[in-house]
């Protein structure tokens, strides 16, 4: 049985794996995911765009966007990004998980990786192009609100941004509360925040944040 | 506004695209190595320029050339020096920690076969020699033989570190040692990732549990880390370690990144170092005669 639902991307469905309803796209399998037919699952706790997406935010994807999306690391999530995305543009900084992002980009011609650091938006500026519908971020760094920030440049002026900030990033020690309320406050003049969430029940410690440039 | 200079933009960035490659340069080298002040819309500039004849070849050769810019990229960063040094590092640690492991099993087994077996490592080496009298002791011999060939796997190592380290970072190896070395840039990640560290970071490398316990509000702040095995911090008395673990770790940093940005090899950096610690263990003496510590040679 494929469910269609309102809140999610044309190329994402509701889908029954092993009797449980999932997430799911269409396209190679990458990590040995669990596959039915031509669709595979996408598994929310190993996603943080894959929870947002179970959790009902509104990410304001349709499908065949144009994606950037930063912090790629071996492919999960960006695979699954680029089954239902158009052009998608992969950045990723440490090398070992490129060659698994590299696997990932094997069957998709639409997804383009990227061996480059986030936090220095100029070294891709002149591959990625100008306008992109969505920058999804996903990265592992102290500063993470500045890394969305810098990164509007290749944002169109109504294109979304989809945010998970990883508070253990930030400050192990802080409370999490504390380091999510700095880091919204961080982007508020560059972006409107339009819809906050904690992942919790999929990702400890993140906050899912959709936003759009000012 | 934002309109307007995307525009202005596109006039000026098309000799910064990476499609905009010269004679010299593949597009794959131009991916990796340039850069532009702002995005431009690439695929309709490289279909007016025709470098494309639409936008789907476009995109054909934007994934060629991107994947074949980071297949080189990964494959470059993979066979540097530092990082053979970081898996040889790790490598090291395993074996040795897997013979012990099991050297520990052989005695205890060994015990109940040869009255006369040793421990460890040694007495490992020893039953291996031995003829075995029935399977069971075919068992016991065998297993000791492995965990011999793991110990000298180790050593081999080890010497292995002690021929790279001095080639992929000179200075770091010639002021921790090639094996302390090996250990900070295991610890960091990379040579790369060790000489972007503050001196502070490395100086604790090794001791995150008592760090992080530390910061959580437990316990007082680590002196320091995997460098306590260097001589001029096991070897300094207790009160000083403080101040001989941050001189230390200072120099090294320092090492660290002479040895990523350039890599040139400078024996001055040794020869403050010891000054330094002349210095440190210098209040060892004066502390008797009632001076602060900070006196010359």
């Amino acid at each position: 049985m494929t469910g269609t639902d309102a809140s999610l991307p044309a190329g994402v469905v509701r889908r029954e794996f092993d009797g449980r309803d999932r997430l799911a796209t269409r396209g190679e399998p990458v990590y040995g995911e669990p596959t039915d037919g031509e669709w595979r699952a996408w598994d929310a706790g190993r996603s943080k765009l894959g929870g947002m997406l179970e959790l009902g935010m509104e990410t304001g994807l349709s499908g065949g966007e144009t994606v950037l999306y930063l912090g790629a690391a071996n492919g999960t999530t960006v695979s699954h990004v680029a089954d239902f995305a158009g052009a998608t543009y992969a950045v990723e900084f440490s090398p070992r998980p490129v060659r698994d992002l590299l696997d990932a980009c094997e069957p998709r011609p639409n997804l383009f990786p990227l061996l480059k650091d986030a936090r220095r938006p100029e070294t891709y500026a002149h591959v990625v192009e100008a306008d992109c519908d969505v920058l999804v971020q996903d990265v592992a760094t102290r500063g993470q609100a500045d890394v969305a920030v810098r990164n509007r440049r290749f944002l169109a002026d109504d294109g979304r941004l989809l945010l998970a900030v990883k508070t253990r990033s930030e400050d192990v020690a802080a409370a999490p509360e504390a380091v999510f309320e700095e880091t919204v406050a961080d982007l508020e003049p560059t972006y409107e925040v339009l819809e906050t969430r904690r992942l919790g029940r999929f990702h400890e410690d993140h906050l899912g944040v959709v936003a759009t440039p000012r | 506004m934002t309109t307007d200079d995307a525009a202005d933009a596109d006039a000026t960035a098309h000799s910064s695209a990476w499609f905009a490659a010269g004679d010299t340069e593949s597009t794959g080298d131009r991916i990796r190595s340039g850069s532009a002040d702002a995005p431009a819309d690439w695929p309709t500039l490289a279909v007016e320029s025709g470098f494309a004849v639409d936008e789907a070849e476009y995109y054909g050769k934007l994934r060629e050339a991107t994947v074949e810019a980071a297949r080189a990229a990964v494959d470059e960063r993979e066979r540097a020096d530092d990082r053979q040094l970081l898996h040889a590092v790790r490598a090291m640690d395993d074996a040795e920690r897997v013979a012990n492991e099991l050297a520990e099993r052989v005695a205890e087994w060994a015990g109940t076969l040869f009255p006369d077996a040793g421990t460890g490592v040694e007495g490992c080496r020893d039953i291996a020699e031995r003829d075995p009298d029935g399977p069971a002791e075919e068992r016991v011999v065998s297993l000791a033989s492995r965990v011999a060939d793991l110990d000298r796997e180790s050593d081999d190592l080890e010497a292995f570190i002690e021929s790279r380290a001095p080639v992929a970072a000179p200075n770091l190896a010639a002021l921790a040692g090639p094996v302390l070395a090996a250990r900070l840039i295991s610890l960091a990640g990379g040579l790369e990732a060790l000489a972007k560290k503050p001196s502070g970071t490395l100086q604790v490398l090794g001791a995150e549990d008592a760090l992080f316990a530390h910061l959580r509000g437990h316990g007082s702040s680590p002196k320091h880390g995997v460098i306590y095995t260097h001589e001029y911090v096991r070897g300094t008395r207790p009160e000083d370690r403080g101040s001989a673990s941050r001189a230390l770790a200072g120099k090294l940093t320092i090492a660290a990144r002479i040895d990523h940005y350039s890599g040139d090899y400078r024996p001055e950096l040794e020869a403050e170092l010891d000054e330094r610690m002349r210095t440190i263990r210098a209040r060892a003496g004066d502390t008797a005669a009632g001076g602060d510590g900070g006196g010359s040679e």
